[in-house]
């Protein structure tokens, strides 16, 4: 292949240099009926699973239907999604935070056929491309992180774990039945780039196994200060080790003290923790944004470990589906999961969605610790 | 015949979720076949490559990744992160495979012109492999090879008038709801205030300054959409503090079962006649409404805008007309000191053009996170270690009853001697005349 110069000149890299640019402005890209009316929005109805109208002051209408996705997406996907919106709305799309995508069209009577386009769509393998859905009282489309696809510290893979969950809760995400909506995410690692701390139910990964130590090549690696300044329950001190009669500057691992949060791997490429049986998932519930009727809340650790099942992670979307089933029974309308959970009691949670209680879930980390000891006798026999 | 066997992602093409490994596949033929005569700048078989490393993965139960190194454009420090595969021979096409961060546009509405425009480069010079989008908002352009970077940059600023976004320390890339643009629920112009922040921050998104990464996210209204009371070092919440707006004629339209409540949402379930008593009224979490006579009341001075009831009755009731946002700071994913919600800071600002009320609010901010904050300390770690009042006094901001949830359990005040009747310095020997030893 013969390298392709887009004008940029190496040895004059300031020669017409554009920055600090940013990116393109927002009303660029509204469709005409967006920009006709923002800011002029009446209210908006789900005329079913995945279709909305929002209706503006002066009677203007947008339909839209929401697809979900993968949102590891090749440009020929995209490709497609244009296909499919320079044929039905206009040449304008837009995505959801939530990975979703919107087709927008401006007259009820678009919307029939841009359905029956979006699901005539399918892939090699069977799969719809452009599934409906991902609205009201449902489970919506999973926000999650890289994993194994791109990452350097994941503890599990993402988009499979994606995948499968989202096959085995398709029928939550093309259907309205639930008490209110249910927000999963994943992140595949205790960083949180998902951040998916404030979610109905959150699957992460975790390691469970201290890192390993590479003496021979720590100290050419890695800055030992930072490494050990990296630990936040200070496990890491330094030390000096022999290999092959060589003395060594390294690092020592108190390994009782070691919570795995990897920070020391992401510091100091030489102190490795990924481990086949050692990570896993854990699963938190309980969260949410929203400040609706309640405030916003954290998730709860409801499952401290389950392994990685590539590659469909049966324990894990096991352990989801009973969660989703025992809530969708439980709650009343208008009910979050995490709300549901407070109403019953956690102890009652357990029992409910058939998960075991074990002493990994009582927090054991820090002040906020004790807060959520039970510090009362009214509890639920 | 694909190049490497992939028996077990195989097994994610069934079932009828969409498949990132079907996408692949399909993208990975479409190279090989190359009907468009493409001279791809990265080796033509990467996206087997890829499904290689992440089968290779499946069966390991372990990543391929190594850290990033030093790569990036000239005069940023950002926007690239460096990636490469552990596993360089059997996977030569993602050996190196640096990801690119392309701001998003706003409310991530696209046209289809320009979501071309990038694929056609993407796949020149790139993997043509994306994420739409990345956790913090951005276009993620996944893997690409050094000599690549700077011609995808120029191209990228030259022919698509477009930036990169942040990593690192620095200002992350900012991101929004939907706002104004099609939510009726919008207090304030989210992507016209997160779009004037990212273009007045641009030397502190492309340049690390900052002990740490920083968030912006703008949420118009308290249902929070994007998560950034969660998510953000500073959350831009939309409210109202006038009165909400009613619609009696719809309250009663809604009472009699003529238009659904919530918009619709729990269509799926038969949940009975809506009964605005049990779902809206015995809801509300200040029990500040009242049904009666046919007439919704509400005592809006009472209200804390948790949205429940417009979410219920959209048709109905209508935020209310004097706006601006709240910003709440220092929420952050648990790493490492546990996680961290927004915690309010300023209950009420408005948000209008050139929006010097809220540059104020930030650089103040900045300026105290910079001066004390510890390498890869994160704002809302700064404020649980030096103190809430702190913040107060670097943001000249006087405390009040908002700031708390509750006040205080223990008494252990750190009394400051300027606040204390006559000062700290005392005389023992005229304590001692009262006093004997």
């Amino acid at each position: 292949m013969a390298f392709i110069s887009s004008g940029y000149d190496p040895n004059e890299p300031m020669k017409g240099r554009i920055t600090d640019i940013g990116p393109r402005k927002f009303d660029e890209f509204y469709p005409p009926v967006i920009k006709a009316n923002k800011g002029k929005w009446l209210y908006h109805e789900i005329l079913e699973p995945g279709v909305l109208v929002h209706v503006a002051e002066n009677g203007d209408e947008v339909y839209t239907v929401r697809v979900g996705g993968a949102r590891l997406m090749s440009v020929n996907m995209i490709r497609e999604i244009c296909d499919v919106a320079d044929k039905h709305c206009g040449g304008y799309v837009r995505w959801t935070t939530r990975n979703n995508v919107e087709f927008m069209v401006d007259k009820k009577d678009k919307v029939a056929a841009l359905k029956a386009d979006l699901l005539s769509r399918k892939q090699s393998g069977g799969a719809f491309k452009f599934p409906i859905g991902g609205t009201g009282a449902g489970i919506t489309n999973i926000v999650h992180t890289q994993g194994w696809m791109h990452c350097h510290t994941p503890a599990t893979d993402a988009s499979g774990p994606v995948k499968a969950a989202m096959d085995v809760l398709f029928d939550d995400f093309t259907s309205m039945r639930l008490p209110a909506q249910l927000r999963i995410s994943l992140a595949c690692c205790l960083n949180m780039c998902g951040a998916v701390h404030c979610s109905d139910i959150a699957i992460l990964g975790f390691h469970r196994k201290p890192p390993m130590l590479d003496h021979e090549y720590l100290d050419k690696m890695c800055e030992i200060p930072l490494a050990i300044a990296a630990c936040p329950t200070a496990a890491i001190k330094p030390s000096k080790v022999e290999v092959d009669g060589q003395k060594l500057n390294s690092v020592a691992v108190n390994q009782n003290r070691c919570m795995f949060c990897g920070n020391c791997y992401t510091m100091c490429p030489a102190m490795p923790l990924a481990d086949r049986e050692g990570d896993g998932i854990v699963l938190m519930a309980g969260g949410k944004v929203s400040n609706r009727i309640s405030p916003p809340k954290f998730s709860k650790v409801v499952v401290a470990f389950l392994p990685n099942e590539a590659p469909r992670w049966p324990s894990t979307t096991d352990a989801i589906k009973k969660m989703v089933n025992a809530y969708a029974n439980g709650a009343r309308k208008y009910e979050r999961l995490g709300d549901w959970a407070e109403r019953i009691g956690w102890e009652r949670f357990f029992s409910v969605c058939d998960l075991p209680f074990t002493h990994h879930l009582i927090d054991d980390f820090r002040d906020p610790a004790y807060y959520t000891w039970r510090q009362t006798t009214q509890f639920k026999f | 015949m694909a190049k490497h066997a992939t028996p077990l992602l195989d097994q994610l093409e069934s079932g009828p979720w969409p498949s990132f490994v079907s996408d692949i596949k399909e993208m990975a033929a479409a190279r090989a076949k190359n009907e468009k005569n493409i001279e791809f700048q990265i080796p033509v078989d990467v996206c087997e490559d890829i499904l290689g490393v992440l089968e290779l993965s499946y069966k390991h139960g372990r990543t391929h990744w190594k850290h990033g190194g030093i790569v990036g454009v000239f005069g940023y420090g950002g926007g690239v992160i460096g990636r490469y595969c552990d596993q360089p021979t059997m996977f030569p096409g993602v050996a190196h495979f640096h990801t690119v961060r392309v701001n998003q546009p706003g409310g991530k509405f696209y046209t289809t012109e320009y979501l071309r425009q990038l694929c056609d480069l993407w796949e020149l010079r790139g993997s043509g492999i994306t994420n739409m989008h990345g956790s913090t908002g951005d276009i993620v352009l996944l893997g690409t090879q050094t000599p690549q970077l700077e011609e995808i940059f120029y191209e990228l600023t030259h022919n698509m008038n477009q930036d990169l976004g942040g990593s690192g320390s620095n200002l992350r890339t900012p991101s929004d709801c939907i706002g104004q643009a099609r939510c009726e629920y919008a207090c304030y112009d989210t992507q016209a205030l997160c779009y004037a922040m990212t273009q007045e921050y641009q030397d502190e998104l492309h340049r690390p300054a900052f002990p740490y990464k920083f968030k912006f996210k703008f949420d118009g209204c308290p249902n929070c959409c994007v998560a950034s009371i969660a998510r953000s070092d500073m959350s831009f919440i939309g409210l109202w503090r006038d009165e909400i707006r009613v619609d009696q004629k719809a309250v009663a339209a809604y009472v009699g079962g003529e238009i659904p409540p919530n918009a619709g949402a729990h269509a799926g379930r038969d949940w009975g006649k809506f009964d605005i008593q049990k779902e809206v009224i015995g809801l509300c979490p200040t029990e500040c409404m009242r049904y009666e006579g046919g007439k919704l009341a509400i005592n809006n001075k009472e209200c804390n805008h948790c949205m429940h009831c417009i979410n219920v009755m959209p048709r109905a009731l209508r935020i209310g007309n004097d706006r601006g946002c709240a910003i709440l700071v220092g929420a952050k994913a648990p790493i490492l000191d546990g996680a961290q919600m927004g915690s309010l800071l300023v209950p009420f600002i408005p948000v209008e053009e050139p929006y010097d009320e809220v540059k104020g609010v930030i650089e103040k901010v900045w300026d105290w996170w910079m001066e004390e904050g510890k390498n890869r300390e994160r704002l809302g770690e700064l404020i649980k270690r030096q103190g809430f009042q702190r913040l107060l006094e670097a943001t000249e901001i006087e405390a009040s009853p908002l700031h708390v949830s509750a006040p205080r359990t223990n008494p252990y005040i750190f009394w400051k001697e300027e606040e204390v009747e006559g000062g700290w310095q005392r005389d023992i020997k005229a304590f001692r005349k009262d006093h004997l030893r």
